[in-house]
């Protein structure tokens, strides 16, 4: 069928990238703001304060209020946990100090149930828990929509999404296979020349980020391995959660120990917090559990945990266990699943991007942008091949139905979708605060907002279609902190003077996203000039013409 | 490429002949050596299963590949039925033989 290994990955190349771009599209724009996701809730729960970073000063005393509090609210739980005030770099904010802890599991469970207390550093009172902010879908569904989609049922949406992946995971290895001189066509850019220029862009944005397509795509398909490739674990365990818990508590050991109810531990903790900041370093222990498992004799243990930063594998961060009673060393538990469950661990954070700090996060972002630009030009590119294609087949009257219909539904995605995500940071601040199912009504706008703008692509000529959208978006966004400013009083102003860099952050980047589509917007309009592409046609004809001749 | 191939009913076909022997006999080909390849990696069952589920993704993508670069579409099912059938094969022998 074709003459080369070449030609063929192109064709494939070609296919499997039009026929998932749309749904990755959607992946790629709803999973990228997802790096950002606990800031884009805070921005929408503007009720919320800037959390006060207060450091602890009475070790002995805040301990012993704490352990006080555990023993009344959760005497005979299955574990406590006193977690110490410090900075955390996979969610990136203050976490407070307080208290945490789970009951014992009820008769048939394999967990109880889960509470948590803020307390006052000094007084060791229980905090209240503070303003109850609005109701809203924050950054967490928005982010969810990236491997779930939305009004889907979760087994089909986790499928679509898993196919999608596949696929794109093909599109990338055969785009590699196809571009075999991809460092050079790396360096080739020839703007304004119409089909050429999406080509290089398209080349330029894949390979400048081709490292992270290739692990967003692969360690995307690792998450749901057990539903996408069901029949290694189905096959040496079975298929219902029984028959599979041997692999998963031999891997994952930790989650699935019985407990004993645990008792008030003898020993001083502040003695074992610096024993263990001697190793660590000041302020790096993060947290206190203190768990009493089945068939470690009668050793109640108290695990003192690092803080999670330096690692790939984030969240399994070193520990130090001590005895509850006595406050001798216990020896560390040993580190389970082998290479084959850092291998995992490793990948899923690279997902993730739990381990980087801020700066990090911003390349992530960035790069998921690419992604967009990625998908956005390749499938542009589709079109702008076939027209050349129909206009050089001399039907240039008719416009292929499928051609057309594939570039409406380029521009409702491309152009489209941006617009709608802005839509959905609108309604945050704008749909009444005391309607029933506000989070849902959230959503719903921006949905309602994308199918609208498929209409409008319906109903528009197609280059002033891209336009007009694109300068939308760009309106959308730009209205965002404008709204804000109009709706709460934690307009720009205020957050840059109070340094609350979450909701100043999250303001510039709207304007920041605004700026880009202005660009997309001009650069379209270039590009789609009806006039000027009456006059490249021209040259063209002329061109064939004098080599016919 | 379609300016080189006419698009005739025959082409047509053999393409969609591929796309199904890549996509299903792919996915059998890639599960089949998914149980394979956890019951030969050395050490425990759990890690080596974690391995070739991990691993899974990768063959199906080479997979894939094999099927559109076969010089027919016949020579692809061929390759992909007979591969699967040998790697389900040895699989199901080293499972149930190896328990007797």
């Amino acid at each position: 069928m074709f003459s080369s290994l070449r030609q063929c990955t192109s064709w494939l190349h070609t296919w499997t990238g039009l026929i998932v771009g749309w749904v990755l599209f959607f992946v790629f724009v709803t999973g990228t703001p997802g790096y950002f996701q606990t800031e884009i809730t805070r921005w929408m729960q503007p009720e919320r304060p800037m959390v006060e970073q207060i450091a602890l000063t009475d070790r002995a005393g805040a301990f012993d209020r704490a352990l006080d509090r555990l023993q009344q609210v959760a005497a005979g739980a299955a574990n406590w946990r006193i977690n110490l005030p410090h900075d955390s770099v996979p969610s990136r904010n203050w976490q407070e100090f307080g208290i945490a802890w789970q009951e014992m599991p009820p008769e048939g469970h394999d967990f109880g149930p889960a509470g948590s207390e803020r307390l006052d550093v000094n007084t060791g009172a229980v905090l209240p828990s503070g303003v109850e902010p609005r109701a809203t879908a924050g950054g967490n569904t928005l982010y969810r929509m990236h491997y779930l989609l939305h009004y889907v049922d979760f087994d089909l949406g986790i499928r679509i999404v898993g196919i999608c992946t596949m696929l794109m995971l093909m599109a990338i290895v055969t785009g590699v296979i196809t571009h075999k001189k991809i460092f050079k066509d790396f360096f080739t850019f020839r703007p304004g020349k119409g089909q050429r220029s999406w080509l290089d862009a398209h080349n330029a944005v894949s390979v400048m980020a081709l490292p992270f397509f290739l692990m967003i795509t692969y360690s995307g398909l690792v998450f749901f391995m057990y539903s996408y490739m069901p029949a290694g674990i189905n096959t040496l365990y079975g298929s219902d959660q029984q028959s599979r818990k041997p692999y998963f508590s031999e891997l994952f050991p930790e989650f699935n120990r019985k407990s004993v109810a645990v008792t008030r531990p003898e020993t001083a903790l502040t003695a074992l917090v610096e024993k263990a900041e001697a190793v660590w370093g000041p302020g790096k222990v993060r947290s206190i559990t203190l768990m009493h498992h089945q068939g470690e004799g009668e050793r109640l243990a108290l695990t003192l945990n690092r803080v999670n930063e330096g690692s790939l594998d984030i969240h399994r961060s070193d520990t130090l266990r001590f005895d509850a009673r006595t406050g001798e060393s216990l020896d560390p538990e040993p580190l389970a699943g082998g290479a084959a469950r850092t291998t995992q661990a490793v990948m899923l954070n690279l997902h993730e991007g739990l381990f980087v700090g801020a700066w990090g996060r911003w390349v992530y972002f960035l790069a998921g942008l690419l992604g967009c630009a990625m998908i956005g030009t390749g499938m542009v590119l589709w079109t702008v091949k076939r027209r050349k294609h129909h206009l050089g087949s001399g039907f240039e009257g008719q416009e292929h139905f499928g051609v057309r219909l594939v570039e409406n539904l380029n521009v409702a995605t491309i152009a489209g979708l941006p617009l709608a995500v802005a839509a959905y940071f609108l309604a945050n601040r704008l749909l009444p605060l005391d309607i029933t199912d506000r989070p849902a009504w959230e959503v719903h706008s921006m949905f309602a907002v994308w199918l609208g703008t498929l209409f409008y692509a319906l109903a528009r000529p197609l280059h002033r279609a891209w336009i007009e959208l694109f300068w939308a978006g760009c309106a959308a966004y730009a209205l965002v902190p404008v709204v804000n400013a109009l709706t709460t009083d934690r307009h720009l102003l205020n957050s840059l003077r109070a340094g609350d860099w979450v909701i100043a952050g999250f303001d510039l980047t709207m304007w920041g996203l605004a700026a880009l589509l202005a660009l997309m917007a001009v650069k379209v309009k270039r590009r789609l000039d009806p006039a000027r592409a009456a006059r490249q046609a021209a040259a063209a004809l002329r061109v064939q013409e004098g080599s016919a001749a | 490429m379609s300016n080189a191939v006419p698009l005739t009913r025959a082409y047509r076909l053999a393409v969609a002949s591929r796309v199904i022997a890549a996509a299903f006999g792919g996915y059998a080909l890639a599960s089949a050596a998914t149980v394979l390849l956890a019951l030969i990696w050395p050490g425990p069952q759990p890690q080596a299963l974690l391995w070739a589920s991990m691993l899974s993704f990768a063959i199906y993508s080479v997979a894939v590949i094999w099927v559109f670069v076969a010089r027919s579409a016949t020579r692809a099912w061929v390759g992909i039925v007979l591969i699967t059938a040998v790697v389900a094969a040895l699989a199901w022998l080293l499972k149930n033989g190896g328990a007797a």
